[in-house]
């Protein structure tokens, strides 16, 4: 028996990550975790990124501060991550006890063929953690998950980064709409915000 | 100029980056986001002391242009605050505000265009109102003290009432060149 632990199926991860979600809002990042999040099931509370490669964390922050008393989850892969690092040090400064940025990390680029990402060599979680985000955690086991989602869908004592190692399996992509202004219009009204 | 009648080109007694501050508190704007500019600090330096507000500073200019986005999508009104040289870095996050909609609004101090000592401002400086036209930004301009109060009052209502990007540019003849003491 290999000493290693499998890696965790993203979809799994995911789906109980969301199970009892109540009244967060979820932010996905382009690729792979749009198609988790939306294999879980539309909600109107889901923001789907198509696009803004290294955006996603921080757009997640903007929403967490306007707020407050509500749970705001990110979901992303460690290849977007990687594309807005500096994020991390933008959160950590704001402190909001709402966010949770889970980073679903395979170590690849799934959506382009497949090639080796930097978190290969680069520990994700390490440099949150470095940045100065106090809950930064690695995640390899499903029971880890389980306090994670708890974690994420409540508030917590400051923002909590959780990456989260994941097989490179290629699961059946599930397309959400593409269609930012129906988003922006369906998440407003679900806060109870005009839509314009 | 009519000599019989100068024209009175004086700026508010709190100077115009209070007249921006002054804009942003009466259409309620909370979330403040920037990158430090010497030209802005004044502004930056009034949002971190109201309690009303939130002063984000953020590590590249893109981030602002998501964090606005979010921001809006919960409710808070924002605004993103750099300097030329940063709007390069903006360009493909603005596709964001494209495909989302909903107010987008910068206030950018301008630097390469005027006196400029450091030839490494010029290409970004030059290159800034085609940089926001491309993605599809409206872009105002104030040059004088006494246009950028009224500048950025048009601006607020274009973004916050209209729903529309606007990027205000601040000449560099508000701020001056920069001066490098060897």
């Amino acid at each position: 028996m290999s000493a290693i632990p499998a890696r965790l199926d993203r979809r799994a991860v995911v789906a109980r990550l969301l199970k009892d979600r109540g009244d967060a809002i979820v932010v996905t990042g382009l690729g792979s975790p749009t198609y988790d999040v939306a294999a879980c099931g539309d909600h109107d509370r889901n923001v789907y990124l198509w696009g803004a490669m290294g955006g996603c964390a921080v757009m997640a922050l903007g929403l967490a501060l306007a707020r407050p008393d509500t749970p705001v989850i990110a979901v992303t892969g460690d290849g977007e991550m990687l594309m807005g690092l500096g994020s991390f040090a933008t959160i950590a400064v704001q402190a909001p006890k709402n966010l949770t940025v889970v980073v679903l990390d395979n170590g690849l680029y799934g959506e382009t063929g497949g090639q080796a990402s930097h978190s290969v060599v680069t520990d994700i979680a390490a440099v949150a953690a470095a940045t100065g985000i106090q809950d930064a955690r690695a995640i390899a086991a499903m029971g880890d998950v389980e306090a994670l989602a708890a974690r994420a869908t409540s508030l917590g004592n400051g923002p909590c980064v959780a990456v989260v190692k994941i097989d490179q399996a290629e699961r059946e992509r599930v397309l959400p709409t593409r269609d930012g202004h129906a988003i922006r219009v369906r998440v407003r009204q679900a806060l109870g915000l005009t839509i314009d | 100029m009519n000599a019989m009648h100068p024209q009175a080109t004086h700026a508010s007694p709190a100077g115009w980056p209070m007249d921006i501050f002054a804009g942003l508190k009466a259409a309620g704007v909370r979330q403040v986001a920037y990158v430090p500019d010497g030209g802005h600090a004044a502004l930056i330096r009034a949002v971190h002391d109201d309690p009303g507000m939130v002063a984000i500073p953020l590590t590249t200019e893109e981030e602002g242009v998501a964090l606005v986005s979010g921001a809006w999508l919960g409710g808070d009104r924002a605004c993103l605050l750099m300097q030329s040289s940063g709007v390069g870095n903006c360009i493909n996050m603005l596709s964001l505000v494209r495909n989302m909609g909903g107010p987008f609004l910068t206030f950018v101090t301008m630097r390469g265009e005027w006196g400029e000592f450091n030839p490494w401002q010029v290409p970004m400086g030059t290159g800034t109102p085609d940089a926001f036209r491309l993605m599809g930004v409206h872009v105002m301009r104030a040059d004088t003290p006494d246009a950028v109060g009224p500048t950025a009052a048009a601006a607020i209502r274009m973004a916050y009432e209209g729903g529309s990007a606007v990027a205000v540019l601040l000449g560099q003849q508000l701020i001056g060149a920069k001066v490098f003491v060897k």
